[in-house]
């Protein structure tokens, strides 16, 4: 079953490397990855959404967690979590559809972002699944292109984030 | 304070500074900027004849000491050739830091000679790794390399070193801390829980110890020693914790597993209590898991959260240090009362159905009229050693009847490849550990497979005239392998047969080295106390029966309480 896993990492080299390492060493897809910095620039915030044997997904978890760069992994998969996602989506259509393409857009909570002899670039946030129809949806009035950036989640019950604090060298000889 | 000096002097300054003595390794093209700074370092460098042996003799001295292994190569093949080694201190949670290094960075990606992305192909190899582009980085590097190598659950770190890295100049600021924010190390364990561990085994009828690497890792062996003292509960020690409790201890009865005695296997089926200390529940104890001790509640006690109910879940979690939790544990029960004497006598009776099935199946020590038998050959080596040598140990048959029948009486002493069963092992990680312990005997066994995968280090331990005692297990065979395909396979002996070995007194003798073959039972003792008795290095090259199987074996998947306790039939060449 898909899970979702929340986590933050030290914006380092080879960070998303060790982390992904430990999904494809098992063998587990990757639906979906995105990270982006954080509020602190030497912080990064990942959501990665991966098809887990269920028995797994609780080790998973602390393997990531036992990762030298990941501050904290967690599973969203079951706890309260907003999950979105934004699709860009290219439509060429007739010029008879192009209202109606612009009615189901709306529909959607989608905007027009570039528009064009040929047709639209539409972009749309919202539930994974939604999105989805959106795109079926379109394709019914014209060839389309999508690009989607994956599943981003924020948890909603905020867990403070525990720093281990910095070690004296002193203390490591010896 | 700081002083001008090359990255490449700042390593070695770290590494000073870390107590390192001395480093295993293999110089080469891109790490000729800190050899030339070793030629007149502290530290000193012990050249092996191939990387990987560097590696697994880093091993070796951190296996007998704890301390922290180093080892050291080139980039490209210098590092691939490390990586065998890193992934087995990685199984065996053996902390080690791995140096090597890289082309200049200018280079990276472009195919460059000796290039490879020792990075990428070793960070699924180690605890962690680094790659460090410019001089500055290099002390925090080392010092945070140090440090995560030794604590939590131990493991090997390798740093990779540009050239140009080690060639910069500049000052040398000593590292004050270090910060690894996401670094989190549980060593406490949490009261309430070593709380219910305490009830449990207040309450346990048939409590059983089992005991691993963890706890030679931790050292606490004192400490385990301490709870089986006070509460008298029987213990089997896994092949990666043999020593913790002295084989000579009452409470001891063996090693438990797939080639483990009968009546550690007997009682880990029967117990109603298991005090897992450091151990990971690994297929090779547990047969199969489902059938694993089915009637006993289970205390787990291991630093690394992630092992805990990975394979097993248990009754009463414990994440911390075991040193420190035994300790916790010990001071409860000391002030605790004494058990009922209706509970006393089921312990007793407990005790006392142990120690029937130790004398009803002990291990086979058969000895023969006309051949050495292997078990004999281990059966001399324990009488010399008493509990008290250090033994390295390759992979293979000779392992397990070295695991079953020579005694340890304090933990390090068994060195040996545990998880990844790497050939190969045996020779380089007795360098290492003659190294650490120079006042030690050691004795490495090597079955004629694993030790010709290791005949180049006889020119290391020629050039430091270690007096490492190499006896080769030799019976021609790939023996383990040959006994699957015997069990398994239809007596199809596949590629099994190592029908050359070369003379001993030869191949020894052309490295200035004393050697001997010899086949005949007689010879054996005498021959042993010679090799022990020459103050350098001896190899005795000991023609074994060739076609003994090592018992009791669990079939891989099976129950370990069914044990094959002896040859099924006689088994024919093909």
């Amino acid at each position: 079953m898909l899970q979702v896993i929340s986590l933050q990492l030290e914006n380092k080299p080879g960070a998303l490397m060790r982390v992904t390492g430990l999904l494809t060493q098992r063998g587990y897809n990757i639906e979906s990855l995105t990270v982006a910095r954080t509020l602190d620039p030497l912080l990064s915030r990942m959501t990665i959404v991966v098809d887990v044997d269920s028995l797994q997904r609780s080790q998973v978890i602390k393997q990531m967690n036992k990762l030298i760069n990941v501050l904290q992994a967690t599973d969203l998969t079951e706890s309260p979590a907003v999950i979105r996602e934004l699709v860009l989506l290219r439509i060429r259509t007739t010029q008879e559809n192009r209202t109606a393409v612009l009615k189901e857009a709306e529909i959607f909570g989608g905007r027009v972002v570039d528009s064009s002899t040929e047709g639209y670039a539409i972009e749309v946030t919202g539930d994974p699944e939604k999105l989805g129809e959106f795109v079926d949806v379109m394709s019914s009035y014209g060839e389309v292109d999508v690009t989607r950036s994956g599943a981003l989640a924020i948890a909603l019950d905020s867990k403070k984030l525990k720093l281990q604090p910095p070690i004296p060298t002193k203390t490591l000889v010896g | 304070m700081s002083t001008l000096m090359s990255g490449a002097r700042m390593l070695a300054e770290c590494l000073a500074r870390e107590g390192v003595d001395c480093i295993f390794g293999y110089p080469g093209g891109v790490t000729l900027p800190f050899y030339d700074v070793l030629y007149e370092h502290q530290v000193r460098h012990v050249l092996v004849r191939h990387e990987e042996n560097a590696a697994f003799a880093a091993e070796g001295y951190a296996r007998a000491t704890g301390k922290v292994g180093v080892c050291c190569a080139t980039s490209g093949p210098g590092a691939t050739n490390l990586t065998t080694g890193l992934v087995d201190a990685m199984m065996d949670s053996i902390p080690i830091v791995a140096l090597t290094g890289q082309v200049t960075s200018k280079l990276i990606g472009t195919d460059a000679f000796q290039e490879a992305d020792t990075f990428g192909i070793t960070r699924p190899c180690t605890k962690h790794n680094f790659l460090v582009k410019k001089f500055d980085e290099i002390p925090q590097a080392i010092h945070e390399a140090f440090y995560i190598a030794a604590s939590g659950r131990p493991g090997p770190v390798l740093v990779d070193i540009t050239k140009d890295a080690l060639q910069g100049q500049g000052h040398y600021v000593p590292v004050t801390s270090i910060h690894l924010p996401g670094y989190k190390v549980f060593t406490e364990g949490h009261t309430g829980q070593i709380r219910r561990a305490f009830q449990l085994i207040s309450e346990s009828e048939r409590p059983l110890v089992y005991s691993g690497g963890g706890v030679v890792l931790a050292n606490a062996a004192p400490e385990l020693r301490e709870f089986v003292k006070l509460t008298g509960i029987p213990t089997v020690n896994t092949l990666m914790g043999l020593g913790s409790l002295a084989s000579d201890d009452p409470n001891y009865i063996s090693m438990p597993g797939m080639h483990g005695s009968y009546a550690a296997n007997m009682a880990l089926t029967n117990a109603d209590l298991l005090i897992a200390l450091g151990v990971r529940f690994d297929d090779r104890v547990t047969g199969r898991l489902a059938a694993f001790a089915p009637h006993a509640k289970v205390i787990h006690v291991d630093i690394d959260p992630a092992e805990v109910g990975k394979n097993r879940n248990p009754d009463v979690p414990i994440v911390g240090d075991v040193k420190r939790v035994l300790t916790k544990l010990n001071k409860l029960i000391a002030e605790g009362p004494a058990p009922e004497e209706k509970l006393a006598a089921k312990r007793r009776a407990w005790q006392h159905q142990i120690g029937e099935w130790k004398a009803e199946h002990p291990y086979d020590r058969s000895t023969s009229d006309s051949e050495i038998k292997p078990q004999h050959l281990m059966t001399e080596i324990d009488r010399l050693s008493g509990g008290q040598a250090i033994v390295t140990s390759d992979v293979g048959q000779h392992q397990m009847w070295g695991a079953q029948l020579i005694r340890f009486n304090e933990p390090r002493l068994w060195i040996n490849s545990g998880g990844l069963g790497s050939m190969g092992f045996g020779l380089p990680s007795a360098i290492g550990a003659q190294f650490a312990r120079p006042d030690k005997l050691v004795f490495s066994i090597c079955g004629d497979g694993g030790f010709q995968m290791s005949i180049p280090e006889l020119a290391t331990i020629a050039s430091h005239a270690l007096p490492i005692k190499m006896i080769v297990m030799n019976n021609g065979f790939l023996g383990m392998v040959r006994q699957w395909q015997t069990l398994f396979y239809n007596h199809r002996l596949s590629s099994v047969v190592l029908d050359c070995f070369p003379d001993a007194e030869k191949l020894a003798g052309a490295y200035g080295i004393k050697g001997r073959t010899i086949e005949k039972p007689w010879e054996l003792a005498s021959a042993l106390e010679e090799a022990v008795k020459e103050p350098g290095p001896y190899l005795l090259n000991v023609k074994v029966t060739p076609l003994e199987n090592v018992y009791p074996m669990v079939p891989a998947g099976g129950a370990i309480n069914e044990m094959v306790l002896g040859q099924p039939e006689p088994a024919v060449v093909g």
